[in-house]
């Protein structure tokens, strides 16, 4: 079981990451976008933090950049969640620190299939 | 594992319909020349989300088509590709196929695929690819990136390298070498050949470096796959194991690496065979009607923060009130009182906010608008800027789902028929942008939501002249502009010739204004000519509790909404019309109301108030409470007024079934069921009996029109009984002393006879009967009124028997009021009421008088 920070401005994506997670017995926190996220992250301890990357107020990128800058998730794996059309991200977001991806049209399977990576 | 994944349908469906008015709304804000970037991110991310939701749960047609949406979106943001109007239309056209295709999705209905067709195309114009097949979104097998060499079918040899700062992106060989493991068997060399000493090493750096044999037929893109997120930063050799090449590489499936969703999906989604064209699929059908059933609403967390306090403060309410209970004694009392007062408060306030939950911005009804001015707008040629103020004023879900598409229709109308086109404009002096306002605030216990436009104003002279073509306003009375201008909201009346493309067919208005009503709430109209039209609405906060006035008929209790009681007095007998029947009027306020008992209409005892000490007189008679619905109004009589208070409306249909005169329910504090009256059901009760009588009044006021020219008119008075009524001087020949008629055999009860008048045989009638009174014992004193009458175009004289001449009135049409239908004998003869010095007059219509019945003993009498 781990603490998992789940990102994402859809609430339909939030909500069948986190019930998905959830059901595998995890321990997820929602935000809405990245502003949101690294105010919880700062207030809170994670094992895994997931975003999204297009989102207003603050991107998954510059997330990713923030939550790197904080000693608490030096190590700690963040995964984007990409689309297809924007390959260029992934490389934007492992330049920023991101530990890895998954890309959007993604079901329940591949999102835990993903997360083994980076949990175990 | 299986997630169902149509339990996030609905919530998928609720967020894509807001993106949506966020890209049409953003759309509609670009300006081409200098499009606002943060704009162009706000639709690109709203039309993202679209794609992405919907790929992931199963609506894949909604994602390809949204896929060509973002394509020129992501152009025109990253300035690729220009701004223009036409491909803001395009765009705007793809938002509404969107919204159509999303709609089928949820209510499991068809599409319109060639809609959806055209808007492709036009998309696929302006992406200047006319013939490009759709990229397939959601990796199709055809763009699946990197699909690898042939198979190594014995296996990989893989030299993994990595940075030493490895650690700090979260990764973690021993789980990338795990997830290898799951492709074959894996055995792992490490190389400590970089390990620094033991004093220099530093346990956040990874130093070592592994060589990894993988046996198995896994592809090199499989392996690839597994250290993607790494390959950056590490060095990466993947050599096939040279022993073991060859083989049976040729049967590996080239998978492609990001996995299909489609096909992924298929296990938990029942996608739709065939794809195609045709329409939704099957999974979002099967979601559909569980979504559209459903409805939630989104909630801001401070408010939830605010309800889990109050509920704290109520739990500590109640462990306090439990602790006094337990131990309770005299001195207690006071202890007691300070609780149930806290908890007063505890509920009054957790019931505030929970209203509060259901409370919603003003701007989700506001985000069609700026799409209908566009479109109308541009249509008619007209140039309009909107304005839209008070974007956060909060309003009840249901009112704010209800107040769409009356707002949306004035809007249209305001553009349509308001604002002139920039020519007339410039012509009058104003600007050739014309403004449209609108603006929403809390006023009291209302919303009130104003939509101005400054354009000409409401054609006074043409709107009096279609509503005296229609007979609605009278030909010669000059009613005040508030009048006038009501009757836009007229069923029937446009001040416009022709209809155009968006409105001006005379319908609608009517509707608009039913549709408020209906929410309890009120339109008014005010406007200058050649400055512009204000329409007011004014809606309740809420439609499930209401500021009521309860009241007491017999042993029931009663409720009335607050808002529509304009008064409450004591009953004057010498106001209430004489006449007995089942409906009454009262004198009130210069005019007439209906007045409706109320014990009469719901059949329950009615107990005047026992409780008045003074046993004062008023009390027999009741009290009056007078309503008001749309400008009518009506006298309810009630037994005694009770208490004031706030009550919960629940729905008598849901929990019992509907009844007429009545609105809802609502429980007591001590527990019982009182019912709350539906007001306008009791007006249009008051008013159906009335218009009856106001079809037999019109009939004569026709009449009365063709024969006369001026206003006023005299007429003679003359008493029967406690009653005084009237008829047209003009029709009255002779006063005469009673003469003892000859009287007629099987003539009706109140047709005395005949008498000889100088070769003219008038019917005596005796008015007393005519009306149901009992006849006199004594003629002596009776008058004979001799009128003349019509009856099919020829004169008849008839007498009339009254108790005595009165008076001559001068009456103005005007001051004759149709009355509410008389049932009692002799209501068909009544032409209207009229006041006269605070007494009420009965003005009669004389050729009423001489009816089948008179006609036939009258003929009988020239036969004889």
């Amino acid at each position: 079981m781990a603490k998992i920070l789940a990102v994402d401005d859809s609430a339909s994506m939030r909500q069948m990451v986190s019930f998905t997670l959830k059901q595998q017995g995890h321990q997820v926190t929602d935000a809405v976008d990245g502003q949101d996220a690294l105010a919880k992250a700062k207030s809170g301890s994670f094992d895994l933090v997931i975003t999204d990357v297009n989102m207003p107020k603050m991107d998954g990128i510059t997330l990713v950049r923030e939550l790197r800058a904080l000693p608490a998730f030096k190590g700690v794996p963040i995964l984007l969640l990409t689309t297809e059309s924007a390959v260029e991200k992934k490389q934007e977001g492992k330049k920023a620190g991101a530990t890895g991806w998954l890309v959007k049209p993604f079901d329940p399977d591949q999102l835990l299939s993903t997360i083994k990576k980076v949990l175990g | 594992m299986g997630v169902d994944l149509s339990q996030f349908l609905q919530t998928f469906f609720e967020e894509s319909f807001e993106g949506l008015d966020i890209m049409e709304a953003g759309l509609l804000e670009l300006d081409p020349g200098a499009p606002d970037i943060e704009t162009l991110h706000n639709v690109f991310r709203a039309a993202h989300s679209i794609k992405g939701g919907s790929g992931t749960f199963g609506l894949s047609q909604v994602s390809e088509f949204t896929h060509r949406l973002e394509t020129l979106l992501d152009r025109l943001r990253e300035g690729e590709q220009a701004v223009t109007p036409e491909n803001i239309s395009a765009l705007l056209e793809s938002v509404d196929c969107l919204r159509g295709m999303l709609e089928a999705a949820r209510d499991g209905t068809e599409h319109d695929t060639a809609a959806q067709a055209a808007v492709e195309a036009r998309l696929d114009a302006e992406l200047g690819n006319p013939t490009a097949p759709a990229a397939p979104p959601g990796g199709g097998a055809a763009d699946g990136g990197p699909t690898g060499g042939p198979g190594g079918g014995g296996g990989w040899r893989i030299r993994f390298a990595p940075e030493p700062y490895l650690f700090t992106t979260g990764n973690d060989p021993l789980r990338i070498f795990s997830a290898l493991e799951e492709l074959g068997e894996v055995t792992v060399v490490a190389d400590l050949t970089g390990l620094p000493p033991l004093e220099a090493l530093d346990a956040e750096e990874c130093r070592l470096a592994w060589t990894l044999e993988l046996r198995g037929d896994a592809d090199e893109a499989a392996v690839r796959e597994v250290f993607e997120w790494v390959e950056d930063d590490a060095e990466l050799e993947i050599t096939p194991l040279a022993e073991a090449a060859g083989g049976a590489a040729a049967s590996a499936p080239v998978s492609s690496s990001p996995p299909v969703a489609a096909s992924a999906l298929a296990a938990t989604v029942p996608a739709p065979a065939g794809g195609g064209a045709s329409a939704a699929p099957g999974a979002a059908k099967k979601g559909g009607a569980g979504a559209a059933a459903a409805s939630s609403i989104r909630v801001d967390t401070g408010k939830i923060d605010v309800l889990i306090d109050m509920v704290g403060e109520l739990v500590i309410t109640q462990s306090m009130l439990s602790q006094v209970g337990k131990e309770f004694s005299a001195e207690r009392l006071e202890e007691l009182q300070d609780g149930l007062a806290q908890l007063e408060r505890n509920t009054r306030e957790l019931q505030d906010s929970v209203m509060r939950i259901r409370m919603v911005p003003i701007s989700f009804a506001y985000s069609r608008l700026p799409r209908i001015v566009h479109d109308v707008s541009r249509g008619l040629g007209k140039e309009v800027e909107l304005v839209l103020e008070g974007e956060q004023t909060e309003l009840d879900k249901t009112v704010m789902e209800k107040i769409i598409d009356p707002l949306v229709h004035l809007v249209r109308n305001a553009v349509d028929h308001g604002v002139e086109p920039p020519e007339e404009r410039r012509a009058a002096g104003k600007p050739e942008t014309g403004t449209l306002r609108i603006e929403a605030y809390h006023k009291g216990g209302n919303i009130i939501i104003e939509i101005t436009d400054d354009g000409r104003g409401i054609n006074r002279a043409k709107l009096l002249e279609k509503a005296r073509a229609a007979g609605l306003v009278d030909a010669r009375s000059e009613p005040p502009d508030e009048q006038i201008y009501e009757l836009i909201f007229h069923p029937g009346l446009s001040t416009h010739d022709e209809a155009t493309e968006y409105s001006g067919r005379g319908v609608g208005m009517d509707v608009v204004k039913r549709n408020i009503r209906e929410l309890s709430g009120n339109i008014s109209v005010h406007s200058e000519p050649g400055k512009g039209t204000v329409l007011t609405i004014s809606l309740p906060l809420t439609l499930s509790i209401l500021d009521g006035q309860l009241f007491r008929v017999g042993d029931e209790t009663y409720i009335v909404p607050l808002v529509s009681i304009i008064e409450s007095l004591q009953i004057q007998p010498d106001r209430v019309s004489g006449l007995s029947g089942e409906v009454e009027l009262y004198h009130w306020r210069e005019g007439y109301i209906p007045m409706i008992r109320l014990h009469e209409l719901f059949g329950v005892v009615h107990r005047a108030n026992e409780g008045d000490e003074d046993g004062e007189e008023v009390s027999e008679a009741g009290l009056l409470v007078v309503v008001e619905d749309d400008n009518r109004h009506v006298g309810l009589r009630v037994d005694e007024l009770l208490d004031q208070q706030q009550v919960v409306i629940k729905s008598l249909e849901e929990n019992f079934l509907s009844v007429p005169g009545f609105a809802g329910a609502t429980i007591l504090g001590n527990g019982m069921v009182a019912l709350i009256l539906d007001i306008a059901g009791l007006v249009d009760l008051g008013r159906e009996a009335s218009a009856q009588a106001a079809g037999v009044a019109s009939e004569s006021a026709a009449a009365a029109k063709r024969a006369a020219v001026d206003e006023s008119q005299d007429y003679l008075s003359f008493v029967i009984g406690d009653e005084e009524y009237a008829v047209d001087v003009r029709r009255v020949q002779e006063i005469r002393g009673w003469e003892a008629p000859t009287p007629i055999p099987n003539a009706p009860p109140h047709v005395h006879g005949v008498v000889n008048l100088r070769g003219a045989m008038p019917l005596i009638l005796d008015m007393r009967t005519r009306f149901g009174l009992p006849r006199r014992e004594s003629y002596e004193s009776a008058v004979v009124i001799l009128v003349r009458v019509k009856d099919d175009g020829e004169d008849q004289l008839v007498g009339l028997v009254v108790d005595a001449p009165s008076a001559v009135h001068t009456l103005s049409r005007r001051q004759i009021r149709s009355a509410p239908q008389m049932r009692r004998q002799g209501g068909d003869v009544v032409r209207g009421l009229a006041n006269v010095d605070e007494k009420i007059v009965i003005v009669l219509d004389v050729d009423r008088l001489f009816g089948e019945e008179e006609r036939a003993v009258s003929e009988q009498q020239v036969m004889a």
